[in-house]
């Protein structure tokens, strides 16, 4: 299938659009009774990463969520939705309250990517991110993540390793930003369309390539009524996670990865 | 040499003490490669036997079948996994063409070479990121080599010994080259679940997308001195908070302080001190 050159990064406008929803928009009109939770108990809490308990309809769940802000107060709160290794770390301590605890946990992903800082580089930026993604992949209960906006590289992926993934229409997945590619490939960030459509960064590729489970499609009028999408579509996910055993969900999740890029010999 | 003369030019070559020595005998005769650090050229024969390291203890790039020698004893690494290669399967502009000629000028057929080895005695299986190939980038086979070794190794309760150089995931295979993020470090932990000991070795430099899996994902992690180690590249950073980050910034010793590696290893030392822990972590059958 042909699709129309720079197609791929309207995508990537949509996506980055500050019209919008956030992830603190998902958190309170999907769930009900969000109560949340700060810190990574080791430095400090990171506002980029928002993370607490709150009633799936009735039953209790573990939800985190990137937040980039609504507005320039806010927005550079929340760092633009950047997370710092805290922001990693906090998303981690309470997945382990929940593994404790026996609730799924859900992911809200909207992220550029990592914060690329000084601070965050010196508090092990690299670290924080691989040690979420080694312990998601061990944690012995259900994790759903559903990329809403930018999936931002490592620092999208850090909270992305999960028994499904799925996609809302417009969000976009991607290994590095089209500007920074444009940058390396042809030294020109104008160039950036271009560099959309060769990385592939679609809803519909990652669905393509197997990187996802589903793509979710957003009304156009009433865009509102995602949240009711969602809410129905996560209540079924869990009902089937809550049925399987923590050795298969493990499994499962094991060549949920495995087989992603594999190469026969 | 003779007395200074402290009140006259000397006159000639011999009362200034004699010709100097030419700083490099063979400089003629032989390819230098000059440190980025202190300047000094060193001719490639000397350098072969410091594993090169200058006289100044700067670290060259070193190839990943000249570290498998030097790490590993003689005649014992056995490659595994060769034929595992990676295809421009993205269609990425320019990157069928690079695959091809970097295969013929590292003359390797991936970015990362796997073997079963022993080091002072102890079997171990053994990774080595190759950083004439492409600067070490995972890709999708790079991540499956990784993954096969660790599933190998972890069948048979055998340590993993792993080197790192990289720049980071290869964007030239998009989104499935971040997956193997998740793919290699899910690897990674079930070989430590079965109790199986991993030590990964940090060089100049390790970024990105292997920083944030499977190097940094050891139960003891080394860095060879000066290495610089990291998440987002110092470019981007001081792009990013416009600002230029402090001299030291990513290198090995500042981790060492922050406390994010055990300990910085000298070349030299390393087989020493990796066949140590190895043997520390024998496991009793």
């Amino acid at each position: 299938m042909k699709t129309q050159r720079g197609a791929a990064y309207e995508r990537v406008r949509a996506a980055r659009s500050k019209d919008r929803y956030t992830g603190i928009d998902y958190i309170y009109n999907v769930f009900s009774d969000f109560i949340e939770m700060h810190g990574d108990r080791r430095f400090a809490d990171d506002p980029a990463v928002m993370g607490g308990l709150a009633y799936l309809d009735s039953e209790p769940v573990t939800v985190i969520a990137t937040e980039k802000g609504r507005d320039t107060r806010s927005r550079i709160r929340r760092n633009f939705g950047a997370p710092n290794p805290e922001g990693y770390r906090k998303a981690l301590r309470l997945m382990k309250q929940a593994e404790k605890f026996g609730r799924p946990v859900i992911c809200f992903v909207d992220t550029s990517g990592a914060f690329c800082g000084i601070g965050a580089e010196e508090r092990g930026q690299g670290q924080a991110i691989a040690e979420n993604i080694s312990a998601m992949m061990a944690l012995r209960t259900p994790i759903l993540s559903v990329l809403v906006g930018e999936g931002g590289s490592g620092g999208a992926l850090a909270l992305a390793v999960a028994d499904e993934v799925w996609m809302l229409e417009n969000a976009i997945y991607s290994v590095i930003s089209p500007e920074s590619c444009a940058n390396i490939l042809w030294r020109d960030t104008g160039r950036a369309e271009e560099a959309a459509d060769s990385l592939k960064l679609t809803a519909r590729d990652a669905f393509g390539f197997g990187v996802v489970e589903r793509v979710i499609t957003e009304p156009a009028k009433e865009p509102e009524r995602i949240f009711d999408t969602l809410r129905s579509d996560i209540a079924r996910w869990r009902e089937a996670a809550a049925a399987k055993t923590a050795d298969s969900l493990l499994h499962g999740r094991y060549e949920r990865f495995r087989c992603m890029g594999r190469i026969k010999r | 040499m003779a007395i200074a003369p402290l009140f006259r030019k000397p006159k000639n070559e011999l009362e200034k003490g004699g010709r100097a020595q030419p700083e490099q005998v063979e400089a003629d005769s032989e390819v230098v490669e000059t440190c980025p650090e202190c300047g000094y050229g060193n001719p490639i024969s000397a350098l072969w036997e410091n594993m090169s390291v200058c006289r100044c203890g700067y670290n060259f790039k070193m190839t990943a079948r000249a570290r498998a020698a030097f790490m590993t004893d003689d005649g014992s690494f056995a490659g595994m996994f060769g034929d595992i290669g990676s295809a421009d399967f993205l269609r990425f502009p320019g990157y069928g063409e690079k695959l091809e000629s970097v295969k013929k000028s590292a003359g390797e057929s991936e970015a990362v070479i796997c073997g079963e080895a022993k080091i002072g005695g102890a079997p171990c299986c053994v990774f080595i990121m190759e950083p004439y190939f492409m600067m070490g980038s995972m890709g999708c086979a790079v991540g499956e080599r990784i993954t096969l070794l660790f599933e190998y190794a972890a069948e048979r309760s055998l340590p993993v010994v792993g080197c790192a150089v990289s720049g980071g995931a290869r964007m030239q295979e998009g989104i499935l080259s971040l997956m193997q993020m998740a793919k290699t470090c899910g690897a990674a932990q079930r070989h430590a679940d079965g109790g199986n000991f991993y030590l990964s070795v940090l060089t100049n430099p390790t970024m990105g997308g292997v920083t944030a899996s499977f190097a940094m994902s050891a139960d003891i992690i080394i860095a060879e001195p000066g290495a610089t180690v990291g998440f987002a590249g110092a470019r981007l950073v001081e792009q990013t908070i416009r600002k230029k980050p402090p001299t030291g910034f990513q290198k090995a010793e500042g981790l060492l302080e922050h406390g994010f590696i055990d300990m910085i290893v000298h070349r030299a030392r390393q087989k020493q001190v990796i066949s140590r822990l190895l043997e520390m972590h024998a496991r009793r059958k």
